[in-house]
Formats: structure tokens, sequence, C-alpha cells
């Protein structure tokens, strides 16, 4: 394990050092993070960073391949765009988590703020606490589990991501309806439960998507839009 | 019967009214019949005030020219020298802007890959995403970060030659692209993550910044990403030039690029494009002022566009202080869109050439517009590029000649001493005095 210090490391040296991990070295661990942005970020190895503290803005921003771990809070936009990899907060995370992510696993063990899960391209993410308003606002694809309570507006706007919440839902958005829960979506989210660590039941939650009535204009609906 | 007339009153002839003109009337009726705002491509088609209301002064006594051919004006320009460490060096100061692929065909990015190439210049991606065709022919290639995020990716990002962080348009400053009722096709569905045949949607803010404060956190992100290589443009329509700008500079961007009403998009509503944004003439001095206020003119360099269609707008815009100009509909048409050996076509579609704009339909006779495999076999990229390449170089000449007649040994020494204006309103927009007079509306007493 090689330890990076953002105390006496400039941003842009930790940043290099892990973008191109010198040979062999496939664990980092990051101390005095001190809600520094943009850490972490743009990484494409599968490698296994361990950030010892808080991190600020997009924190794990664009990830590919690597495991990243934040033994603390994250700012807004953690995971943005992540393509692949996982990246779990152990505390709590600000607005926009794993907003327009394609791929990979962000797990938030404490809460998420607003507009979590926004644009999401494929991404999954498993909320263990609550999150906030608008929270999957135009998701795409991907998957978003929810433990807690979900705020206003969930899923407004939303095309074929898949909304799983164990909680209450304070209001769902524009074309957000509550679904079936089949077989298929049962299994689904018992293996999203599995590899977040969570521990829930599948059966405890509700499954809501789009109601597909905005794909394409129709003038009785246009107070919706 | 003459004997009739000839006995009747003279009657007032039946007069069409200046406010509900025929034109006016037949929309009313377009919208009680569909119910849905009109969506079309294009940029603003009224007049407004424009470069054509300005003129150069040449050289005579008190100025000599240089030598038509002989003397040397330079045209090069370097994009993005302020933070990157890679900055974008291009031999001409004109530009081809961000065209969304979706709106346009594969082999139409490419013929903008081809021509920008041959010049020495770049071309931008746009909404959507970029596209092998696009990133293989352009040895340029500006990477457009949008609201949407459609195909983002750091791999992209890491092989694109600078980022283009979009902010706005001129055609619809502060508008996404929410435009009911248009359809988009699979191979655009599938780059974009949607579900095929639903109607393009795209979000008019980003969903992870909202302010300049977190823009700067965005552009700093972005940079850590690209190891601080890449120029990071910022694109603003043209809405509040004087703060957009500043706040675009202040927030770390290398150049800001800045789009007037007239700048073409590839569907919008039409009252958007006609009615909201600032003309491109009533941007470029605000904006210049921001950046001389900042100290950062020439530094951050200023990428105008909206409606430049030859060498003289090229001319003006930099003697207004712009450092190179971006073209959308100009390079269109140069590829033969809106060409009228396709007139039969058009009427086909209930329209003419040069009119037609409902290029969201995909069904461009001219196969520039449209995901149609058979109408886009009708564009021969390599012809588009070489027809954009030569269309580049007489801007580049025009501009040029215009220049040396201003005694430039570059074209960026133009300066607005150079300028006078046809009207008030040019005089006032672009602070140069009115033709003959030594006033400037707003600066100086009449
Ligand atoms: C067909 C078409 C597609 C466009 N797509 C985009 C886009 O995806 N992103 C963007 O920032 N601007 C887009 N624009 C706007 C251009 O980048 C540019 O601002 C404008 O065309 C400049 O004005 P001009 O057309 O008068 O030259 C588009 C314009 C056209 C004509």
């Amino acid at each position: 394990m090689r330890r990076l210090d953002l105390a006496e490391t400039p941003l842009r040296e930790v940043n290099a050092a892990l973008q191109v991990p010198v040979s062999g070295e496939t664990s980092w661990e990051i101390v005095n993070p001190r809600g520094a942005h943009a850490l972490a970020v743009g990484l494409d190895a599968p490698i296994d960073v361990g950030i010892r503290g808080s991190a600020g803005y997009y924190c794990a921003g664009m990830n590919k391949q690597a495991t990243v771990h934040v033994h603390g809070s994250v700012g807004p936009g953690v995971a943005e765009n992540m393509m692949s990899g996982t990246v779990i907060v152990e505390g709590d995370a600000s607005q926009y988590a794993g907003a327009t992510g394609h791929g990979g696993l962000l797990a938030i063990k404490g809460n998420a703020s607003s507009r979590c899960g926004v644009s999401m391209k494929g991404i999954d993410i498993v909320v263990h606490g609550d999150i906030g308003h608008s929270s999957a606002f135009m998701a795409q694809t991907g998957n978003l589990v929810v433990l807690g309570d979900a705020g206003d507006a969930l899923g407004d706007s939303i095309y074929e991501a898949r909304l799983f919440v164990r909680g209450s839902v304070r209001s769902l958005g524009a074309d957000c309806v509550q679904k079936e829960m089949r077989p298929e979506h049962l299994e689904l989210l018992a293996r999203l439960l599995d590899r977040a660590g969570a521990d829930a039941r599948p059966e405890e939650f509700k499954r809501y998507g789009s109601a597909r009535r905005l794909y394409n204009f129709d003038v009785d609906n246009a107070t919706s839009y | 019967m003459a004997e009739d007339t000839k006995n009747q009153p003279p009657r007032t002839p039946p007069i069409q009214s200046a406010t509900f003109t025929n034109a006016v009337n037949a929309e009313i009726r377009r919208a009680a019949a569909t119910g849905i705002y009109d969506i079309r491509g294009g940029g603003a088609k009224r007049a407004v005030p424009h470069f054509d209301d300005l003129l150069f002064l040449g050289a005579s006594i008190s100025r000599y020219p240089l030598e038509g051919y002989r003397e040397r004006c330079g045209t090069d320009v370097v994009l993005g020298g302020r933070f990157a460490k890679k900055p974008v060096k291009l031999d001409i100061p004109v530009t081809i802007a961000g065209m969304s692929f979706g709106a346009l065909s594969g082999p139409a990015k490419e013929a903008l890959g081809r021509g920008a190439s041959a010049v020495g210049t770049s071309t931008t991606t746009g909404d959507g995403g970029m596209t092998e065709e696009e990133r293989g022919h352009s040895k340029t290639l500006v990477y457009q970060y949008l609201p949407s995020r459609y195909g983002m990716n750091p791999d992209d990002l890491r092989r694109a030659d600078a980022i283009e962080v979009v902010v706005g348009q001129g055609a619809k400053p502060g508008g996404g692209g929410m435009l009911l009722g248009q359809k988009i096709s699979d191979r655009v569905a599938e780059m974009r993550d949607l579900p095929q045949g639903v109607d393009q949607r795209s979000a008019c803010r980003h969903p992870d910044w909202t302010g300049p404060d977190d823009l700067e956190i965005k552009i700093l992100e972005l940079r850590e990403i690209t190891g601080w290589e890449k120029p990071i443009y910022v694109k603003v329509g043209g809405a509040r030039p004087y703060y957009d700008t500043a706040l675009a500079a202040k927030a770390g961007a290398d150049v800001v690029v800045l789009d007037g009403m007239q700048g073409g998009t590839a569907a919008t509503q039409d009252v958007f494009i006609e009615h909201v944004g600032l003309p491109t003439l009533a941007c470029i001095r605000p904006a210049v002022d921001a950046l001389q206020d900042m100290r950062l003119h020439r530094k951050v360099q200023l990428v105008v566009s909206g409606g430049i269609r030859n060498g003289a707008d090229v001319a003006k815009a930099l003697a207004l202080g712009a450092d190179a100009v971006s073209i959308g509909t100009a390079a269109l048409i140069a590829l033969g869109d809106n060409d009228p050996r396709w007139e039969e076509e058009y009427r086909k579609l209930g329209t003419t050439a040069g009119a037609y704009d409902d290029w969201h339909e995909g069904r461009d006779p001219a196969g520039i517009t449209t995901q149609d495999p058979e109408l886009a076999a009708r564009f021969d990229p390599e012809l588009g590029g070489r027809r954009l390449a030569n269309y580049l170089r007489v801007l580049t000449l025009e501009a040029q000649t215009i220049a040396r007649a201003c005694g430039k040994s570059h074209v960026r020494n133009l300066e607005p001493e150079d300028l006078c204006a046809l009207t008030v309103e040019a005089a006032a927009m672009a602070r140069v005095p009115l033709a003959g007079t030594s006033w400037v509306p707003g600066q100086t007493m009449l």
C-alpha cells in the first residue's frame, strides 16, 4: 500500500499518481483529504483507493475500474459520470451523487441529498439512508436503490431507469409511477443489495419507473411537460 | 354592366394588416390545429443589426495599406494558452462550431472534419457525443461537455484536443432540448442511452453544477481528468455578454465562445430562436470589455459565432476584439445544404431551397441533416470536405484582403478604429462612429 498525504502533496500529484499507477502498485491510501475537490478523478485501472476523511466536489468523478472507498463524507457530484468500478462512501453524500453515471456501483452508507442519480445512464446506486428531492430526474438507465425515504419529485421525467425504495416517497415526479415487483426485479435487487453490503430484504421495497406517457408528445399531456 | 359599376360608389380595396400578416395568421391556424409550438432548425430569420451595418474605412493618405499577395498578412491563432499545456494552434481564425451527430449524419460530420483539417482549423462535436467519423477525420477536435452528457466518457475527453463546456447557445440562451414531437433515430438513441423512438428532451442546466463557483470546480475536475493538457472553452449564448464572459473567465476558462441570436440550432422552438438573446453584433464589445477589465483580453481568447457568412464578417468580428470566429450554418451550406439543385424535392416537402429548416424531421434532400441511410448516401463526404475547405480558404483570403487594405500585417491587428457604421443602431452596438461623423451613440456627444 502506498500512502499519499494531501497536506503535503498537491492535488495534481496525487491524482497523477493514481491515474498512472506505478507498476504493481494496486493499493493506495490518501490521508488528509480535508474536503479537496476533484480528488481521485479520472482513474482507469483496477486499483483500490482508500480516502481517510471527507472529500469535496466530484470525488471519483468519471471513475473507470478503480474501487474508491471514502471513509468520510463527500460533496456534490460523487462518482459523477462513472463508467465502471466501485465507489463506497461511508458517510453522507451531497447533491448530484452518481449524476450521469454510465456504469459501476456507487454505494452510499449514509444519506444522499437532492438530485441523486440525475440523468443516470446505466450506473447502479445504492443509498443506505435517505435521498433528497428531484432524485433520478431524467434518469435514463441503471438502478437506484434507497433503503430509507425519498424526497419530492422522485423520478421526474424518468426514462428506463429502475428505482427501488424501501421507505416512503414524499412525491413522485411527472411520468414516474409505482410498478409491479416481478421475480426478476427481486433477483436484481437482491444482487444489488448484496454488492452494496446492505442489510435489507428485497421484498421490503417498492419499485418505481416510467409510465412512458411523456415519451412522445401528446397535446392532452401538455401541462405535464 | 359598365353602366352598373359606374353607379356604384368606389370601395376601399382589401388591406392586409401589418400586424396580422398572412404569415402570422397561418401560424395562428397551425397552432390552433396542432396544439404544439413550431420547431425548426437554423437561426433567427428576421433582420437584426448585423455586420452588414458596418464598413471598413480602408487606408489612403493617413494610413497606408499593405501590398496584396506580396506583403504578409498572418491568420494564425492560438487558443487556450492561459492554463492548458497543449493549446490549440490554428492556421486560420475560423473554426467549425459544435453540431450534434444526430442532427447531422455521420458522413456530414466526416466532411466537416476533412474540410477543417485541410485548412488547419478545428471542428467540434455536439450533443450526442463523439463519433469515429469525426475523430478520425479531424486533426483538431473540440469535445463538447453538455447538460445532457449524452455519450460523455473520459476516453473521449482524453482523445479530444480541447473541451468545450456548453452553457448555452445563441439560438436558445437558457434553453435545453425539450423538443416535444421530435423523435430520435435508433443509432442516436443507442449513443445517448435512450429508449428508441422517444422525443428529444435534453436538460437546459448541467446536472451537477449551477453557477460560476461550481463551474470553477467543474473546470478543475475536467483539467484533473485530462492532466491539464487540454484547453477548456466555455460556450455561452448572447444573453448578458459582459457578465457571462467575466464569470466564465473567472471560473478558469481558457477560451470563451460567444454565440449571438443569429446562431443556428439543430432544432428549437421558433419563438425562442426569434425572441430570446442578443444579436451577435451587440455581444462582442461587452465581452471584450469584460476581458479587458480583467486584464485577460488576448490571454483568454474570445471566439464569436452567429451569422458569420463571409470574410468581411470574420474581419469585422476580429476588429471588434474577437480572436476567432466559428461557423455552423455557413459550413452546412458549403457542404450543400439548401442547394437549389434539390428544389423539386424541397417543393414536395412544402418548402423551397434556402428556406428548408425542418432538419429535425430527418428528410433532408441534401442528405446532411438526416439519419436516413438512403438520403445520407446522397452526400459525398470527400467532395463535401473539399467544398468546405474551399469555402474556408475564401473566408480567409477575404479577411486578409480587408486587413491588408487597413494596413494590417495580421488579421488580429484589425481594430474598432478601422470601422464605421451605416446605422445609428449598429454604431451604438459596435461602438464605432456613424459613417461620415465622429458620433458614437452612447459614447460621444452629437
Ligand atoms: C445543425 C446544427 C446543430 C447544432 N448543434 C449544436 C450542439 O450540439 N451544441 C452546440 O453547442 N451548438 C450547436 N449548434 C450551434 C452551433 O454550434 C453554433 O453556435 C451556431 O451554428 C453558430 O451560428 P451560425 O450557424 O450562424 O454560424 C448547432 C447548430 C446547427 C446549425
